[in-house]
């Protein structure tokens, strides 16, 4: 690994602070992603401020009956936080179904938002790759692209986003709050990630001297009729192929409200209210969750490895809009798809 | 030469300091610096378990966190397990049910396996296999592990 200088940030006045100063720090809590992209020599910091001993790791409700998630709870403690698990039952389905019982143990919830893709030649710095490099062009539209996005590409980028975590945040409508030079401010999770166009180096709309201080959940948790259901090449301990977050609110076997988000087939949790529109006022059958996976997936592209996202993302939104409907969600370690 | 930072550390129980680069991971400060070898280096990258240990009593992949960044923190290896000569309960299981065949992923399993009973999530073959699917074993030792990791959260 590279030498970089190491400080600690004292508050988060002082973190803005620091990471203002120098345009080549970095902040770093848990670290699982940003030390083995540094070990790639893919993030290449002079600085590194740490972060994980800043006052941001409770979950506490707030005034709207919903709750504020500290940037800096462990993810493994949000999966198993009894108002997750009661209230939220999706978010903490999602977060089990991604990485490992020691990589939760470690991740931070607002460094899960800002971890990375694992696009191969993001990581192979003797490839082109427009994240790594602007300009220098993107090797997975004409290399292996199998894992690649099928929603919302561009010429210059394929990449996906690989957190669980995210789905299932992008489809309760969380917020993210931020902190800047000029104070606080809150990102419509829908906003806080971006779609590659010509800026593929930029994930987020967070502004490089802003840092992550609490991701908020409105009231509305989905936690009678949800799923999360995650396909991936092996059982566990893989990114997803296609994953896909579903909730829905029903009145006998109406749909009053439903929620629909999509995992490993695009730069970013892929949501779209239309698809949602779709169901609502309709009856919870097949043949309505089969519309709206339409709806979901009309402008769905596939490159030479990863069209068979595109019909696996269409069986999986069934799929899971059909669990949650019959309330009976995906279970993270019985790994039976019913 | 990098500048040296200074660390506390109390491992498995030994308060312990340190100088280390910026960049020097646990796995490398508890392997290079302290001579605690039964932490092994995998893949290095957070993939394959084998550097797990147990920091303030949650097992985690070493080989991604910085040594400077756990100042202060209490860390349990593998050579921390046994109590006055006597096994461990998961190190006495693994050798009953012959829980591995090199051997080089085992200290990971085995501090990985302490910190699912410590969670106590796990209740049945299903929920074991996936929460300690963060430790690959090539030898495919798996079947041994899981009997191996029940008969110790049997006695916990």
């Amino acid at each position: 690994m590279i030498d970089f200088q190491y400080v600690r940030a004292n508050d988060v006045a002082d973190a803005v602070r620091q990471i203002s100063a120098n345009p080549t720090a970095k902040f770093i809590a848990g670290g699982t992603n940003l030390i083995d992209l540094m070990k790639e020599d893919v993030e290449r910091p002079s600085r590194l401020i740490d972060i994980s001993r800043l006052p941001l790791n409770k979950v506490e409700e707030t005034l709207h009956g919903g709750l504020q998630i500290g940037a800096l709870v462990p993810n493994s403690d949000l999966a198993y936080h009894r108002l997750i698990a009661q209230r939220y039952p999706m978010l903490a389905s999602a977060i089990l179904a991604g990485a490992s019982a020691q990589l939760r143990n470690m991740a931070s919830t607002g460094g899960n938002l800002l971890q990375r893709t694992r696009c191969y030649y993001f990581y192979d710095i003797a490839t082109p790759c427009n994240k790594r490099e602007p300009g220098s062009g993107c090797s997975a539209l004409g290399g292996l692209n199998r894992m690649h996005a099928v929603l919302g590409t561009s010429e210059a980028c394929i990449a996906t986003h690989p957190s669980d975590m995210c789905v299932a945040l992008a489809a309760l409508e969380a917020t993210v709050h931020v902190a800047g030079p000029t104070g606080a401010r809150a990102i419509a999770f829908a906003d806080f990630h971006r779609l590659p166009e010509n800026t593929p180096q930029r994930d987020t709309n967070l502004e490089p001297d802003e840092i992550v201080t609490a991701i908020e959940l409105p009231a509305r948790g989905f936690a009678v009729n949800y799923t999360y259901l995650k396909i991936r090449d092996r059982l566990s301990y893989a990114f997803a192929l296609v994953s896909v977050a579903a909730g829905l609110e029903l009145e006998g076997d109406t749909i009053k409200e439903a929620r629909l988000a999509l995992g490993g087939v695009a730069h970013k949790p892929w949501r779209d209210t239309s698809a949602e529109a779709a169901l609502r006022g309709q009856k919870a059958d097949r043949s309505a969750f089969a519309c709206a996976a339409d709806v979901l997936l009309r402008d769905a592209r596939g490159f030479e490895h990863n069209a068979f996202k595109i019909d696996l993302a269409r069986r999986a939104i069934v799929r899971a809009l059909t669990q949650a409907a019959a309330g009976t969600p995906q279970s993270q370690s019985d790994k039976k798809v019913r | 030469m990098p500048e040296k930072i200074p660390v506390s550390l109390s491992v498995n129980g030994v308060e312990t300091q340190l100088k280390v680069a910026s960049w020097t991971t646990l796995l490398d400060a508890l392997r290079d610096h302290l001579g605690l070898t039964g932490t092994k280096k995998g893949c290095d990258h957070g993939q394959c378990g084998a550097c797990t240990v147990l920091v303030d009593g949650r097992r985690v992949n070493s080989c991604l966190m910085l040594a400077v960044m756990q100042d202060g923190a209490k860390v349990t290896t593998i050579e921390g397990l046994a109590n006055n000569g006597t096994l461990h309960a998961l190190q006495q299981a693994f050798i009953d049910h012959d829980a591995f065949q090199c051997g080089y992923c085992t200290p990971g399993q085995i501090c990985s396996a302490a910190g699912l009973i410590a969670e106590g999530k796990a209740r049945n073959d299903d929920e074991i296999r996936e929460l300690m699917s963060g430790n690959i074993c090539r030898c495919g030792a798996y079947p041994n592990i899981v009997r191996a990791i029940q008969q110790a959260m049997g006695q916990s």
